[in-house]
């Protein structure tokens, strides 16, 4: 052994790293689900500036870009390491744009990226801690505050008028089933095209990361509900086919409901989430005074998603009920 | 067994980089010089010395005897000279107190057990009492006494014995090897082990990774009426309640042990330890050890005397090519990170793994995302997530009511974990927080 001894290299074993098992680890990271659910918005936003022009880029890049500033500045403010690369920011961003009109004005971007970043997220604690969706709690604020600017809307490439009601606000315009799945019809810019944000949940159900419980309920009970009030009186009710297609369901349902950090962990609980969201959305469609539901049925249901989460505990393995009377 | 195995919730499939040494036949390590056997090789009670400093002893003599029911003898793995009763670095750390033996070289054989040829119609307390003097432990990690597994308290009927063979730890082929060299050994084992149980049959679980050893078994387990079950791969398969959950379809009670199920569950490599302890009379005094990992420049499995250092284990595979991040003890995903070489073979050493830098999770943990993928692959089908919060909070009342104690450590969790949070840590340290709570009502 001694000749060879010399030859054969040993670990150095001050440079050995003790820390506790496993030591080996998948290679997921916060950073690529979030640029895989980027990804999945790409066809929406592509359809988006298809049908709504040079205007809709302006408004995804311009709150993208919002959202990124005003996280590190507030990171900066508050002595914090800098976050903007998990790509949560990003993401937000894209969301928020995807959930404005075409034609917003330049500052209203940039307050929905303040209401996105500061509001719904960092005065929770940052990533991780915010229950509500921050995009949403952007989105609803703007429309609170701003009502007029977020709801008139551009008219799509072709049309003649500047600004038209969405199908379901008003029911104008050709909203044939072609044009709803396509996305030729008025609304915000992500959520026109049917076909694109499908192709966006399959992607997500591919990847895994969503929960497809999720978007699932919610549609289905959408489905459901706004079918049974059509059967019922179809002169005063759209259609149910008509309802799941247009408004910000497909995009809710896929994209915003089924936000990791303000949606329930386990698998009965998204169950029961997306039934939540859909009951909610279909209430206020039908009988509600706004014409869409989908941004406040979530945001409702993201404030029960502690009590759901805590309700549909699973049974553990090997769990046996404890005997009554008998102290533990 | 004709019926499918049943597939536990959850799991996780990583690469099982077993390739490195699945196809390395078992080889003998040469004689070394020196042996350090750490004395507490098991769980229970440490056995007490009977030799001191200058003693002469002949392989396979006593050099410490159980101390109590839980506990096993030890063995002197070669002939040669007690020269210190000192300590050497153990597993976790800390320095243990080790028996220091200078070899003769004569590696000659001290007064041995009677081999007991004619086990059939031994009766089964005899085999179990010998099963005890050779200080067979679990060997596949956990080092319990094989012998206590063998007494069911009064009134606890046992009705299947399992071996395990899944290996589900990912690059760890030591039983792998076993099953296929020596596959008649662990059905005889086998069957040994369902006679001092009072059983006519007994079923040896093997992840479907291994085909030429579910081969090599099914070809001879019927001669002892023992069959063989292929498993799915998924891992923690071989972890004992989901091992036994595969096979019979029975959930052990969560603090509860295989036994409450009807249960017994022994590791292959203790079955040929048990063989060999009765047929041929032998103690445990070494095992099958899988040296690996990218960084080692030829991976292998040897078999190892008792107080091998790991120093010595790793000249013999031709040292490293590159530094590594880490020296495991065990497998990738359960081991024990090691800051020495001076550690040595015990009688539950798997493996011995060292990790490149460019494999190993270095990380810094982020804020859960709430993602639900540690609850997907949970065995356990508890909350990691929400646990591993109430640790970091203090929360021990809470993590007890989610069923931290249920965890068996498997570190699926982690393994997922999107944050890179260290899951598996803050279980550890919330059921040790848990005990000493009870432990001060007490």
């Amino acid at each position: 052994m001694s000749e060879t001894q010399s030859t054969i290299q040993m670990p150095d074993p001050t440079r050995l790293v003790v820390s506790n098992s496993p030591h080996i680890r998948d290679n997921q990271s916060i950073n690529k689900i979030m640029f895989t659910v980027v990804l999945a918005m790409l066809p929406a936003c592509l359809a988006g500036i298809w049908f709504f022009g040079f205007a809709a880029l302006k408004v995804l890049l311009l709150c993208t870009v919002s959202c990124v500033v005003i996280e590190e500045g507030w990171n900066k403010l508050m002595k914090r390491a800098s976050t903007w690369k998990d790509g949560s920011a990003i993401l937000t961003g894209i969301l928020l744009g995807m959930n404005l009109n075409a034609g917003v004005p330049w500052w209203v971007c940039v307050l929905g990226g303040v209401l996105a970043i500061i509001l719904g997220k960092q005065l929770f604690g940052g990533l991780g801690y915010n229950p509500f969706n921050p995009a949403l709690v952007a989105r609803v604020g703007l429309l609170i505050g701003l009502p007029e600017i977020m709801t008139t809307w551009n008219a799509t490439r072709g049309a003649d008028v500047v600004t038209s009601a969405t199908p379901l606000g008003m029911a104008v315009g050709d909203t044939s089933l072609g044009n709803l799945l396509s996305g030729n019809v008025g609304g915000c810019l992500g959520e026109t095209s049917a076909i694109a944000l499908l192709i966006g949940g399959a992607i997500l159900l591919f990847f895994k990361l969503i929960k497809w419980q999720v978007p699932v309920a919610f549609i289905g009970s959408v489905f459901v509900i706004t079918g049974i009030a059509y059967w019922i009186n179809p002169a005063e009710y759209h259609s149910p086919v008509f309802h799941v297609l247009s408004g910000g369901l497909l995009l809710g349902a896929f994209f915003m409901a089924t936000d990791m950090v303000t949606s329930p962990m386990t698998k009965k609980g998204s169950l029961i989430f997306g039934l939540g969201c859909g009951i909610m959305t279909s209430a206020i469609r039908l009988w509600g005074s706004y014409p869409e539901g989908v941004s406040f049925s979530i945001l409702f249901m993201n404030a029960l998603t502690p009590l759901i989460d805590r309700s549909t505990i699973s049974k553990p393995f090997g769990y046996t009920a404890p005997i009554k009377g008998e102290s533990k | 067994m004709s019926e499918k195995p049943r597939k536990f919730k959850g799991g996780v499939h990583p690469n099982d980089s077993k390739a490195l040494s699945k196809s390395s036949p078992i080889q003998d390590a040469p004689l070394l010089e020196t042996y350090k056997v750490i004395m507490h090789q098991n769980i229970g009670a440490p056995p007490e010395l009977v030799v001191k400093k200058g003693d002469a002893v002949k392989k396979g003599d006593l050099l410490a005897k159980a101390g109590g029911f839980v506990s096993v003898p030890l063995h002197a793995p070669t002939s040669g000279t007690v020269k210190a009763i000192d300590k050497c670095p153990g597993p976790t750390g800390m320095a243990v107190p080790s028996i220091e033996i200078t070899a003769d070289g004569e590696d000659e054989w001290g007064a041995t057990f009677e081999p007991i040829t004619d086990w059939k119609n031994c009766d089964p307390a005899v085999l179990k009492q010998r099963v005890w003097d050779a200080g067979i432990v679990g060997m596949g990690g956990a080092g319990f006494p094989a012998h206590v597994k063998l007494s069911p308290p009064e009134g606890k009927v046992i009705d299947t014995l399992i071996l395990n063979g899944a290996e589900c730890e990912p690059y760890l082929t030591a039983d792998h090897r076993i099953m296929l060299e020596q596959a008649e050994d662990v059905v005889l084992g086998a069957a040994i082990i369902a006679r001092i149980l009072g059983l006519e049959t007994a079923v040896i679980g093997v992840e479907e990774n291994k085909p030429d050893a579910i081969s090599q078994l099914t070809e001879i387990a019927g001669k002892y009426n023992v069959t063989v079950q292929a498993l799915p791969v998924n891992y923690p398969q071989g972890a004992e309640k989901q091992l036994i959950y595969a096979i019979t379809g029975r959930e052990v009670p969560i603090g509860k042990l295989p036994m409450d199920v009807n249960c017994v569950v022994q590791n292959v490599a203790s079955a040929v330890a048990i063989a060999e302890a009765v047929v041929k009379g032998r103690p445990s005094i070494d095992r099958i050890t899988t040296v690996t990992g990218k960084p080692v420049v030829n991976p292998g499995n040897w078999r190892f005397r008792l107080g091998t250092p790991i120093e010595k284990a790793l000249e013999l595979v031709g040292g490293v090519n590159t530094q590594p991040a880490k020296l495991l003890l065990g497998g990738p995903m359960m081991g024990i990170a090691q800051s020495s070489l001076g550690v040595t073979i015990m009688k539950n050493t798997s493996g011995i793994l060292l990790v490149a830098a460019d494999e190993v999770s270095l990380y810094t943990s982020e804020p859960c995302i709430r993602c639900g993928r540690c609850v997907e692959v949970c065995p356990m089908s508890i909350l990691p997530a929400t646990i591993s919060q109430a640790v970091e909070n203090k929360r021990f009342d809470w993590a007890e009511e989610l069923n931290v104690m249920a965890c068996i450590e498997c570190g699926s969790c982690s393994y997922v974990c999107p944050s890179h949070r260290p899951l598996n840590q803050h279980f550890k340290r919330g059921k040790i927080e848990i005990q000493a709570q009870l432990r001060k009502k007490k």
